[in-house]
């Protein structure tokens, strides 16, 4: 009796709750103008955090990607063929990126994606898109396993023809930060922390391998519960184990609290984490002084660094977009514009139309593979895996409370 | 392991229990009075802190002066937010509950909970930043590196945390076993009925329980934040486990048995995940991965052979 009463009203209940939160992602819709009536309009679609924390990064990644559209179109890069960007909110959720990735799907003036800027959301919308055979790039995603699957240590394999990226993988950071430890700031001995969650635990090991390899000693590894704030225990085994500095797999809300907790107890040793670490609410989070010493991986280079990204800083600037371009804004531009070429290729081997554009798809995910320019994040241009032929890792670091970007930037062959 | 490596964990421990042992004894005034659990507590404690940062951060005057004479206008704020939040739980969701089944307030407490973290993670708004929060907030620090004490580390706060300690509990033992209010909540804890009978005001009594178990969690959740150095909406589930924890360890109802249960509970966290890594053959089971188990390992042997706790008495079965 309970039982039936329960799903009469409960099934239904649960239904409308989902229908609801379907509806709550923000359709970003149409905003680069088409202004040209003639020749064909082609559609790019684009998928990224807009709302809530993510949504600066977000925004700055969606910024770059309508520069490159409307930089395509003003060039007239594909002839006759006028370019529109589509943009979709994630709000940094996988189903919704996957419900986005059917949109695009549905929509028979998209051919291609630009997308996402989670990890997590990017292999939610793989499939779909693997599917329809759409191109997916992505000018955010570092998970190594996109790309070369679960096994990609010891045998990589390509996950999806159709998905590419421009930038690098976390696969490569760790061994660049073992020996930027190692080698630069001569810690010999270091002791290694994790949080227990997939991306510590993944990035402490690929750490471990490197720097044993090179010839140093871990001292004791210990791992923290990310839901607990007292790491005391941690630190009097790091302190007491003879390290001489930390390698911590984590987050920067926990990274800054046990940095702080090291400090207290007399250690001062370096820091070393992955990109998660790299967040600029590490330093109060620490202290201004005992952040000193946290030094972090990116993958790319800082765009400031670059003197290819000269001429697209200047049109973002130009361009008067509230959001800086951030970490990721050339990454994006250069996936975008690898698209737009990936096209341009395509309506060439068509015969110069674009034809049904739902039968075009296949052939933008072929002509994909051999795109190769320089962009604005130096080469472009796509391995067997996907994964981008520019594989560069900075190195940043706190130096008098705030983050030195690009300390060391290393270009992995 | 030395000697001093030994002192520097038994001291990690004490200033962890001594924290511990001022939530749990929010959690035994409750018990001790209603037979009730508020498991809301938790989150009564985390608002105290962030009602010491709100403080904090929107009194541009304070950050004038050192943080050592801003501390008490923060602490101040902290327990009113504390105890406000506490005396409005009472009143609006355990009171109208006194007579229903046990099962409700428990569930309302559980309720609570994730109503006051929600509350905090949409609305806590720091100066210049947008509403709501996501990550651990950065609480103000004491100035002043480590002290050391014969080769043991010490933070100022950590000091400071044992001093708030013993102050509260000489204040509270001298308050319960003193004072006429006190005297109404140890007849009122024995036997309500004849309590009220006597003409004790019992929901009067009730409120000041609840009262008294937030200005303590208010106040360990400001040292926490100082020892620390951040505070965060989800903090208290943690904390409030383990305060209800040190309160059964100690005998729940029991005062000083929260205390010395908290102590207990925080030294063998401590020496648990520091003392066992050196010992031959129980490497495996050290670090920090097994210090929780260690805590209800204790809290289980206890239970089997006190099943009262530490200082427990035996109490009529009131259920």
């Amino acid at each position: 009796m309970h039982h039936t009463r329960l799903l009469k009203f409960g099934v239904p209940l649960l239904a409308g709750a989902l229908t609801l939160t379907a509806c709550g992602s923000r359709d970003e819709g149409d905003d680069t103008g088409s202004s040209a009536s003639t020749g064909t309009t082609i559609t790019i679609g684009f998928d990224a955090p807009l709302s809530k924390d993510l949504a600066a990064v977000g925004l700055g990644m969606k910024n770059s990607a309508e520069l490159a559209v409307k930089k395509a179109n003003a060039d007239k890069v594909v002839p006759g063929v006028t370019f529109k960007l589509a943009s979709k909110d994630d709000q940094a959720t996988p189903n919704i990126g996957q419900q986005n990735a059917a949109a695009f799907v549905a929509d028979n003036s998209v051919v291609g994606v630009v997308g996402a800027y989670n990890s997590s959301v990017s292999a939610a919308m793989q499939s779909t898109l693997h599917d329809a055979t759409m191109v997916q790039v992505s000018g955010a995603n570092t998970a190594a396993t996109l790309t070369q699957g679960a096994d990609y240590k010891t045998a990589p394999k390509r996950q999806y023809d159709n998905y590419f990226r421009t930038i690098s993988t976390d696969a490569v950071a760790a061994p660049v930060m073992a020996e930027y430890f190692y080698k630069d700031l001569k810690v010999k001995k270091i002791a290694t922390v994790d949080d227990k969650k997939t991306y510590g635990t993944g990035i402490v090991e690929n750490f471990t391998d490197a720097y044993k390899k090179l010839g140093g000693k871990v001292t004791i590894h210990q791992s923290i519960n990310p839901d607990e704030a007292d790491y005391a225990a941690v630190v009097n085994s790091v302190k007491s184990s003879g390290a001489q500095g930390v390698f911590y797999g984590g987050e920067y809300p926990q990274a800054g609290p046990l940095k702080k907790q090291l400090v207290a107890a007399g250690f001062d040793g370096p820091m070393g984490g992955g990109d998660a670490v790299k967040d600029d609410q590490l330093i109060p989070l620490a202290g201004a002084k005992a952040a000193n010493g946290v030094c972090a991986h990116s993958d790319g280079a800082p765009i400031d660094s670059l003197d290819s990204a000269k001429s697209f800083v200047a049109d973002y600037k130009a361009a008067g977009y509230s959001e800086g371009y951030g970490v990721f804004g050339a990454y994006v531009y250069d996936a975008t514009t690898a698209l737009i070429k990936a096209v341009g290729a395509a309506v060439d081997a068509n015969g110069g139309k674009a034809g049904d554009l739902t039968q075009l798809r296949p052939k933008v995910v072929a002509a994909m593979q051999q795109v190769a320019f320089d962009g604005a994040t130096g080469e472009v241009g796509f391995d067997e895996y996907g994964d981008s032929v520019n594989q560069v890792i900075s190195v940043n670091c706190v130096k008098n409370g705030a983050w030195k970007n690009g300390v060391k930037i290393v270009t992995v062959k | 392991m030395t000697f001093t490596d030994f002192l520097q964990l038994l001291t990690d421990g004490l200033v962890l229990g001594s924290m511990y042992g001022l939530i749990a004894v929010g959690y035994t005034m409750v018990y001790g009075i209603l037979q009730i659990i508020n498991f809301a507590h938790g989150e009564i404690f985390m608002l105290g802190g962030f009602g010491a940062l709100f403080a904090y951060a929107w009194v541009p005057a304070l950050h004038e002066i050192s943080l050592w004479a801003a501390l008490p206008v923060m602490l101040v704020v902290g327990v009113l937010v504390s105890v406000t939040a506490a005396v409005a739980a009472e009143r609006f969701t355990y009171r109208p509950l006194r007579n229903a089944p046990r099962l409700a307030p428990l569930i309302t407490a559980i309720g609570l909970s994730l109503f006051l973290q929600q509350v905090v993670f949409n609305f806590f708004t720091l100066p210049g930043e947008s509403m709501g929060i996501t990550a651990p907030v950065p609480f103000p620090q004491l100035d002043g590196g480590p002290l050391r004490l014969g080769g043991v580390t010490v933070s100022y706060a950590a000091i400071l945390t044992l001093v708030v300690a013993a102050g509260a509990m000489t204040g509270l033992t001298y308050f319960v076993g003193r004072t006429r209010t006190g005297r109404a909540m140890q007849a009122t804890a024995q036997d309500p009925k004849t309590a009220r009978l006597m003409g004790i005001d019992t929901d009067r009594v009730i409120v000041v329980a609840f009262a008294v178990g937030a200005v303590l969690a208010a106040v360990a959740c400001l040292t926490q934040g100082l020892r620390l150095g951040s505070i965060s909406y989800n903090m208290g589930f943690i904390a409030g486990l383990k305060g209800f924890t040190a309160a059964v360890l100690g005998g729940i109802g029991n005062i000083r048995g929260a205390m010395l249960g908290g102590v207990v509970l925080g030294v063998a966290e401590s020496l648990a995940s520091g003392l066992l890594p050196h010992l031959p053959s129980l490497q495996m089971f050290g670090g920090s991965v097994w210090k929780d188990v260690w805590a209800f390992v204790i809290l289980i042997v206890v239970l089997l052979i006190r099943p009262q706790g530490l200082l427990g008495e035996r109490i009529a079965d009131r259920a």
